[in-house]
């Protein structure tokens, strides 16, 4: 179990680390995300992107054209596809919080709105012409709500993995009113740009509105499907993929989660063989399903879990691992780790608990660990022989590589261990 | 007086298990009035039986364990329960999403009886409840991973008392033992535990996105 999982999580871990693409975060748009995107991507920060694209704007409408098409080229984002199984599934069944939405939400886009109204009558006294100015903005507004719908039936189809891709999902995604308002305040603007303009044009000969509506109308639908065939087609081969794979782990980590980690919770509390199965299995299957905690030994954190588990089934206890930051594993940092095995291993042999709580505190500056059980206990000035030789093991090894160590212990109020060790190279 | 009880979670094996586990260390203490199995009948539950506290599954159909305590939100009750976030998911997001929706502590299903039966009367009571695993969330969350331009003036860092607290809550530490290594009342542990829990669910939307996102979790 454990090899197929750590092979299928590697080479997860790869794929996802391979190329590094932009996309449009949808998170927190004010408008498409494209800022906020790329922002992220080239590791500015979003404002600057932000100003940048409106100084562009105003020095002959380059950023406009710029965000354009971006937002037509860049995929919606970020991608989803890395979730653990468990996690995967649940979301798709519901059983996770979705994002939760506010009115505080609506801020940009009432500003964005009454900037827009601003520019069209700034527009309309410049240039002084009449009929086209309101149109053309209606027909600008509904082109962006639709444009705003299809970014978000695209961003559920990316957290969705259903089988076909059906012409109705394509267009509502998962529908709900938000979708269907957008569609037809959309579609109606459109409509009334149209309208508008054939109207304020009245005193033309009615064959030439006819004409330009209908040149209007094919227009507006190429510039509305354009970007879906685009990318309903530049998406198709990486859906069909995602599919096959998340799937197919999440329905068999779903159908685990309801049958096997459940009962290996309830016979932990059966005789002591039973239990150290089950221990191991759970822990198994939790690493698998739930967490994005790995436990390969590349950084210290999943090193400490590593030996962790194996102290657990060596000696039979319960072994809690809370890392907090974390960093590679590198030679420097084995001792630390070494050090921290020998304490739980200490801990599980002496102290005659079914638990030890391991903490570490990873930052810049400096590793930290500490290897607490609540057992015997002993009085550190009074040991004998054999324990003081162990507690050696710990400090000599830990003051060796320079570190420091610390045990603290009374008769019956436990072990605490403390392991320090400075980083010096770090920013390597 | 004992505190009232609804146990919240999708599987029937794990309720069964939960309430047997109650009733069995916590006879006296605890009573269980309820049961949910999912957003509706859990809202429905809490409603008919007005428990004090609520053992909620983080991954429930119909939206999670936020969205009961969402939707009891919006319903006219004057005492409203409080909740306990139980889970088998060690996914950060799920959980501080749960504390940030306004549950009071989480702890985990391997959990023992007489831990769950004090959390449960320490939640009662009003008390925020960290698991280590938490409070290892929590340090994380609000660790310096933050550039200060992005900074939204509604967060609230923690004090230095505020992370030696969680820091020895997270090293396995009981409220006790707080207590004495760092030489206040556990009045003074609890008053510091409550406030963090208060930041963590003021703090800024943006920021636990970022972090979230920084670590691929979302």
């Amino acid at each position: 179990m454990t090899g197929s999982v750590g092979a299928l999580d590697a080479a997860g871990t790869e794929s996802r680390r391979d190329v590094r693409r932009a996309y449009r975060d949808l998170r927190e748009p004010v408008l498409g995300g494209v800022a906020a995107g790329l922002a992220q991507h080239l590791g500015l920060s979003p404002l600057i992107v932000r100003v940048g694209f409106v100084v562009a704007a105003v020095l002959g409408g380059v950023g406009i054209a710029g965000y354009a098409i971006l937002w037509a080229m860049l995929p919606a984002g970020p991608p989803t596809g890395a979730l653990a199984p468990g996690l995967a599934s649940a979301t798709r069944g519901g059983r996770r919080p979705g994002p939760a939405r506010r009115l505080f939400d609506v801020g940009p886009v009432i500003v964005l709105g009454a900037l827009a109204i601003g520019a069209v009558f700034v527009l309309q006294g410049v240039l002084g012409a009449g009929g086209w100015i309101w149109p053309l903005a209606i027909a600008i507004v509904g082109v962006a709500l639709l444009w705003r719908q299809a970014d978000e039936a695209q961003r559920e189809r990316w957290v969705d993995a259903r089988g076909r891709i059906d012409p109705v999902r394509i267009v509502l995604g998962d529908g709900g009113w938000a979708s269907y308002a957008r569609l037809a305040a959309g579609v109606g603007l459109i409509i009334v740009a149209i309208l508008l303009f054939s109207l304020r044009g009245g005193s033309l000969s009615l064959a030439r509105d006819v004409t330009l509506a209908v040149l209007l109308v094919l227009v507006g639908l190429a510039i509305v499907v354009g970007p879906w065939i685009y990318r309903l087609a530049a998406e198709l081969s990486d859906e069909r993929e995602e599919r096959v794979r998340t799937q197919e782990r999440a329905d068999v980590a779903a159908h685990l989660h309801d049958s096997v980690l459940q009962t290996l919770a309830l016979i932990q509390k059966n005789p002591p063989d039973a239990a150290r199965l089950a221990r191991a299995q759970e822990r198994d299957l939790r690493a698998w399903l739930f967490s994005t905690e790995s436990i390969d030994e590349r950084t210290v954190a999943s090193g400490l879990r590593a030996m962790a588990g194996e102290v657990e089934d060596a000696w039979n206890l319960t072994v809690d691992v809370v890392a907090v930051g974390d960093c590679d594993l590198d030679e420097s940092m084995r001792p630390i780790v070494a050090a921290a095995r020998e304490a739980t291993t200490n801990a599980a042999k002496h102290a005659g608990v079914p638990r030890v709580d391991i903490y570490a505190e990873i930052t810049p500056a400096a590793v930290d660990v500490f290897v607490r059980d609540r057992g015997a206990g002993f009085d550190p000035d009074a040991t004998p022989e054999d324990r003081l030789g162990v507690r050696r093991s710990i400090i000599d090894r830990m003051h060796r590589h320079g570190g420091t160590a610390e045990i603290r212990s009374a008769p019956g109020e436990g072990t605490e261990v403390r392991l320090h060790l400075g980083r010096e190279h770090e920013g390597e | 007086m004992t505190v009232k009880v609804v146990v919240v979670d999708d599987h029937a094996m794990f309720r069964r298990g939960v309430t047997a586990e109650l009733e069995a260390t916590g006879a006296g203490v605890v009573e269980i009035v309820g049961e949910g199995e999912d957003v509706d009948t859990a809202v429905a539950t809490i409603l008919a039986t007005r428990p004090d506290v609520v053992l909620l599954d983080v991954h429930l159909p119909g939206g999670g364990g936020v969205e009961v305590i969402r939707k009891l939100a919006t319903q006219p009750v004057d005492t409203a329960p409080r909740f306990l976030a139980l889970s088998v998911s060690d996914a950060a997001e799920d959980v501080i999403g749960t504390i940030r929706g306004g549950a009071r502590g989480y702890v985990t299903k391997t959990i023992t009886g007489p831990e769950l039966v004090s959390a449960i009367q320490r939640v009662a009571d009003g008390d925020a409840v960290f698991s280590p695993r938490l409070a290892g969330f929590v340090l994380d969350a609000f660790a310096g991973s933050i550039e200060v331009a992005d900074i939204d003036e509604d967060l609230d860092r923690l004090t230095e008392r505020e992370r030696e607290v969680m820091r020895l809550i997270a090293r396995g530490y009981s409220y006790k033992e707080v207590a004495k290594e760092l030489f206040i009342s556990i009045k003074t542990v609890e008053t510091h535990m409550s406030a963090v829990l208060r930041k963590l669910q003021l703090s800024s939307r943006h920021e636990l996105t970022k972090w979230a996102s920084d670590r691929r979790l979302l």
